[in-house]
C-alpha cells in the first residue's frame, strides 16, 4: 500500500445474552458516543464516511441501517451498510480511505441476537428451493463440517474440546465476554450434544452487543494518535455455496483472502512473522480449521498445536487470547470484535488478556455464511 | 478520487412482473453475461464481485453467498451491500471505491430484485420502526400520497400533472426493450386507473418488478485499453435523512433535506451553477409521479414549486431541453435493488449513444443520476463522456 490506514479509536459494549434496556440503535450509540469521547473526534467535522455491518432478518427491520441512520452520522451525510461481518466493515472502510474519498471513517456492527431465533434466521440463509426444506441451520451445517474435518485429518473431540477450555479461560481475563470459566475437556465432552459432535459449549451463545472503530489516513492518524495500529493488509473471498460442491475440509476461500491479505502486508512466513491471531471460532472446531487456512500450522496440525500448548495466552503464537466467540460476541459482530481485540493486542491494551509477548504483527479473521463461505482477513501491525 | 473510474460494460434483464423461467441466480446470470459481453471480458478477467440486494424482499438471508455461481464472485473477493432503493447506485459508489484504492482494476457491481418472490408492500411496512412506525405505516403508497396531497395543496398542480409524469414514463418506456411498463396510455387513461390512496393511483405508482443489472467498472488504463466508449464516473455522493425526521414531504419546508443537501454537495464538486444547461441528461428514481416532480425541484432544473409547470411544457420529454427518465424510469421498471443501479447504466447507454430507441435526440456529454430509497435517502453520481467534460 502507498498509503496507510490506521486505526485510531476502539469501543465495544459489554456483551450479554440479552439487553432488554436499549434497542439496538441505542446500543449502536453506546459503542459511537464512547469511540468518539475516547479520540476527542467530533462527528459533524472529523467523520466523513460511515460504514455498519448488520442484516435486515437479524434486526428485524427492513433496510435496518435505518434504525442507526441518527446515531451513526448518517443524517444528510455518508452511510453504507454491508450485509456481511463485521470485518468486511474493516475491509471496506481501508479501500475507501485509500480510495482518496475519505479520511476519517466510522465503523460499527451490532446484532441483538436475542430478538430473535438463530435456527430460522440461519435457515433463511439456505435456498428456498433445494436446501431449505432440509431443516439446515448453520450448526447442523458446521456438524458436516467439523465431522469431515475430524475424519479427513484425525482430529479428536478431545483436540477440539481444548479449544473449549483454553478460550473460555482466556474470556476470564476479558472484561467484555459474557461466557468464561474453568472448564475441563470432560465437561466440554459432556455438555449437551447439539448436533454431532457439536455440543453447547462448542458454540459461540447467543449475545446481544456492538463494536464501534474510527479509521483514518496516514495524516489524519498521526494527528490524531500517537501509536495508531496500522492496517497492513486486507483479503476477502467467496467460497462455493452448496455444501456438495465445497470440501468441507477445505479452506479454499480463507487461503485466497490470506493470500491477497499476506501479500499486502509482505508476509511470506504467517507461522513466524505473525504473533498473535484472533479467529472466527464460531464454533470450536473452526479454530483449528481456520488456523490452517490462515497458514498458522500445517494442514491438519492444528489439533496438535492446540493440545501442545503453543496457542494459549502464553504460548508461542496466541490464538483467540480474548476468549474468542465462545466467550460472547453477537454473529455479524463476530468479525468487527475479532479486529478490534487483534488491534488492542498489538496497541498492547488488552489488559489482563495481553499477551505476554510482544505483538508486532496480528492477524484477525471473519466469516460469512455457514460454514466459512466469504472469509474476510485482516493484517494489523505496528509502524 | 485517486484514480479515474470508468464504465466500461453493462447489461440488464428484460424486465417483468413474473419470470417463473429462471430462479435468482438465474435472472442475476443473465444480467452478467450480457454486462461481460458488452465489456468484451470473461468473468476471469474481473477482479471483485459487489451485490445489491435487499434480503427481505426475496426472504432470503444472505443472497450473495448463494447466488455467488451467478455473479461470479465463486473464488473472488467481494461484498454484499443492503442500503434500501438506493443499494444499486451504492454498489457502484463500493466498486467506484475499491477502482481508485489502486488494489483493483476491474469490478463487476451488481444489482437485482425478484420481487414476485416476496410481498412488496408488507416488506416496505417493515422499513418503519417497530414501536413508532410500524402500526401507521402504509408502505410506499402511503408515503407518497402524503406527497401529492402536499404538492398540490402548496403548490396547485393538479392530478392531470401527475398524469402527464405518468404517460411520459410509460411512453418513453415504450422505446426501451428492456422496461417493464410498456404501456401506451393517455392522460384520461392515468386519470381512471384504480385509486390506491388519494391522490395515488394506479399508474402513478412503480410497478414491483423482476431484474437485474449488472456493470463493470475499470481504471483508466484499463478503460483506455479495452473500452471504444468508456463513460467516467466524475462525482458521487449519498445523502441520508435519519427515520424521524417525519417532513412526511412537507414540500415547501425550509429545512435541509437529504436531495437538496445531496446535490448542492455535488454541484459544488463539479463546480455547476445551471445544473439545467451543465447536464444533458438526468435519470433520477422516481417510485411515484409526484417524486420526479420534486427531483426536478430539488436538483435546481427549476424553482420551487416551479416542477409540475416543467412537466406542462414537455421540457423534460426525451426531446425537451431537460430530458427525465428517457428510458422510463422506475415508474415503468422497479426490481429495487437494480432501479438505483439502472438509473447509471441508462445515463452511461446515453452518454454513449447506445439508448437504441429512447435515445435522446443531442449530444449527451454529462449526465446525473440518482437513488431514492430508505427513510428519504439518495446517491448521486455524475457521468461524462470524456474527462475533460
Amino acid at each position: 500500500m502507498v498509503d496507510r490506514v490506521a486505526i485510531v479509536g476502539i469501543a465495544q459494549t459489554k456483551f450479554a445474552p440479552k439487553r432488554a434496556d436499549v434497542s439496538y440503535g441505542e446500543m449502536a450509540y453506546e459503542v459511537i458516543e464512547a469511540v468518539l469521547r475516547q479520540t476527542g473526534l467530533k462527528m459533524d467535522k472529523d467523520i466523513d464516511n460511515s460504514i455498519s455491518c448488520s442484516h435486515d432478518i437479524w434486526d428485524g427491520q427492513t433496510i435496518s441501517d435505518i434504525g442507526i441512520t441518527d446515531v451513526i452520522g448518517g443524517h444528510l451525510r455518508n452511510e453504507e451498510k454491508m450485509a456481511l461481518d463485521g470485518s468486511t466493515a474493516v475491509y471496506y472502510g481501508t479501500i475507501g480511505i485509500l480510495s482518496g474519498e475519505f479520511e476519517c471513517t466510522l465503523l460499527m456492527a451490532h446484532t441483538k441476537m436475542s430478538q430473535t431465533n438463530r435456527n430460522i434466521v440461519n435457515n433463511d440463509a439456505f435456498d428456498p428451493i433445494y436446501t431449505r426444506l432440509l431443516g439446515f441451520d448453520y450448526t447442523s451445517a458446521a456438524a458436516l463440517q467439523a465431522r469431515r474435518y475430524m475424519y479427513k485429518y484425525g482430529v479428536t473431540p478431545e483436540q477440539i474440546a481444548r479449544v473449549v477450555v483454553k478460550n473460555l479461560a482466556n474470556a476470564k481475563k476479558n472484561p467484555v465476554a459474557h461466557q468464561s470459566g474453568d472448564f475441563t475437556v470432560a465437561d466440554v465432552l459432556s455438555s449437551p450434544l447439539v448436533a454431532s459432535p457439536i455440543r453447547k459449549l462448542d458454540i459461540a451463545p447467543d449475545t446481544d452487543g456492538a463494536v464501534a472503530m474510527i479509521l483514518a489516513s496516514e495524516k489524519r492518524a498521526r494527528q490524531i494518535k500517537k501509536n495508531p495500529v496500522w492496517i497492513k493488509g486486507i483479503g476477502t473471498c467467496y467460497d462455493a455455496y452448496y455444501l456438495g460442491d465445497r470440501d468441507l475440509a477445505g479452506v479454499f476461500a480463507l487461503e485466497k483472502a490470506a493470500a491477497q491479505a499476506y501479500r499486502m502486508a509482505g508476509i511470506k512466513n504467517p507461522r513466524r512473522q505473525i504473533d498473535v491471531a484472533e479467529v472466527g471460532d464460531d464454533f470450536s472446531y473452526q479454530e483449528l480449521l481456520w488456523m490452517e487456512g490462515l497458514g498458522l500450522c500445517d494442514r491438519g496440525a492444528a489439533g496438535r498445536m492446540v493440545e501442545s500448548g503453543a496457542t494459549e495466552i502464553k504460548g508461542k503464537l496466541p490464538v483467540n487470547p480474548s476468549g474468542g466467540l465462545l466467550g460472547g460476541v453477537p454473529i455479524n459482530v463476530y468479525g468487527l470484535n475479532r479486529v478490534a481485540e487483534a488491534a488492542l493486542q498489538v496497541m498492547g491494551q488488552a489488559g489482563d488478556h495481553q499477551v505476554s509477548k510482544d505483538v508486532k504483527v496480528a492477524v484477525a479473521q471473519g466469516h460469512s455464511g455457514f460454514c466459512g463461505q466469504h472469509q474476510c482477513v485482516v493484517v494489523l501491525g505496528k509502524e | 478520487m485517486k484514480r479515474n473510474v470508468a464504465i466500461v460494460g453493462g447489461g440488464q434483464t428484460y424486465h417483468a412482473a413474473r419470470r417463473h423461467d429462471v430462479d435468482q441466480v438465474e435472472m442475476v446470470n443473465e444480467a452478467v453475461r450480457r454486462a461481460l459481453d458488452d465489456a468484451g471480458m470473461t468473468i476471469d478477467e474481473i477482479d471483485t464481485v459487489f451485490l445489491g440486494n435487499m434480503e427481505f424482499f426475496e426472504g432470503v438471508h444472505m443472497t450473495d453467498c448463494w447466488l455467488v455461481h451467478g455473479t461470479g464472485a465463486y473464488g473472488k473477493p467481494g461484498l454484499k451491500i443492503t442500503t434500501g432503493g438506493t443499494v444499486g447506485a451504492t454498489t457502484v459508489c463500493v466498486g467506484a471505491h475499491h477502482i481508485a484504492s489502486g488494489l483493483f482494476d476491474k469490478a463487476l457491481c451488481i444489482g437485482f430484485e425478484k420481487q414476485e418472490e416476496g410481498d412488496t408492500g408488507a416488506i416496505l411496512s417493515g422499513v418503519a420502526h417497530p414501536l413508532w412506525g410500524r402500526s401507521l405505516a402504509g408502505a410506499a403508497v402511503g408515503y407518497f400520497a402524503t406527497m401529492g396531497s402536499s404538492y398540490m395543496a402548496t403548490w396547485g398542480a393538479t392530478e392531470e400533472h401527475s398524469a402527464m409524469v405518468a404517460v411520459k414514463a410509460r411512453q418513453n418506456a415504450r422505446k426501451n426493450p428492456y422496461a417493464h411498463l410498456k404501456l401506451d396510455i393517455t392522460i384520461e387513461d392515468a386519470l381512471n386507473s384504480r385509486m390506491l390512496s388519494y391522490p395515488i393511483r394506479m399508474l402513478d405508482m412503480c410497478p414491483a418488478s423482476n431484474g437485474a443489472c449488472a456493470m463493470v467498472l475499470a481504471d483508466e488504463k484499463t478503460a483506455k485499453k479495452r473500452c471504444k466508449k468508456p463513460v467516467w464516473i466524475r462525482a458521487m455522493d449519498t445523502a441520508h435523512n435519519e427515520q424521524f425526521e417525519l417532513d412526511w414531504r412537507f414540500v415547501d419546508t425550509k429545512r435541509p433535506i437529504f436531495s437538496k443537501v445531496c446535490a448542492a454537495r455535488m454541484y459544488k464538486k463539479l463546480g455547476v451553477k445551471k445544473p439545467a444547461e451543465y447536464f444533458d441528461v438526468f435519470e433520477v428514481y422516481e417510485p411515484a409521479t409526484w417524486a420526479e416532480l420534486i427531483w426536478y425541484e430539488d436538483l435546481g432544473l427549476c424553482g420551487p414549486g416551479e416542477g409540475f409547470r416543467l412537466v406542462e411544457k414537455g421540457m423534460t420529454n426525451i426531446d425537451g431541453p431537460i430530458p427525465v427518465n428517457p428510458s422510463g424510469g422506475v415508474l415503468s421498471t422497479n426490481c429495487i435493488g437494480a432501479s438505483a443501479m439502472l438509473r447509471v447504466w441508462e445515463a452511461a447507454l446515453q452518454i454513449r449513444g447506445d439508448a437504441g430507441g429512447h435515445q435522446v435526440p443531442k449530444d449527451v456529454r454529462r449526465a446525473l443520476t440518482t437513488g431514492y430509497g430508505g427513510t428519504n435517502w439518495t446517491v448521486m453520481t455524475a457521468l461524462s463522456k470524456t474527462l475533460d467534460d
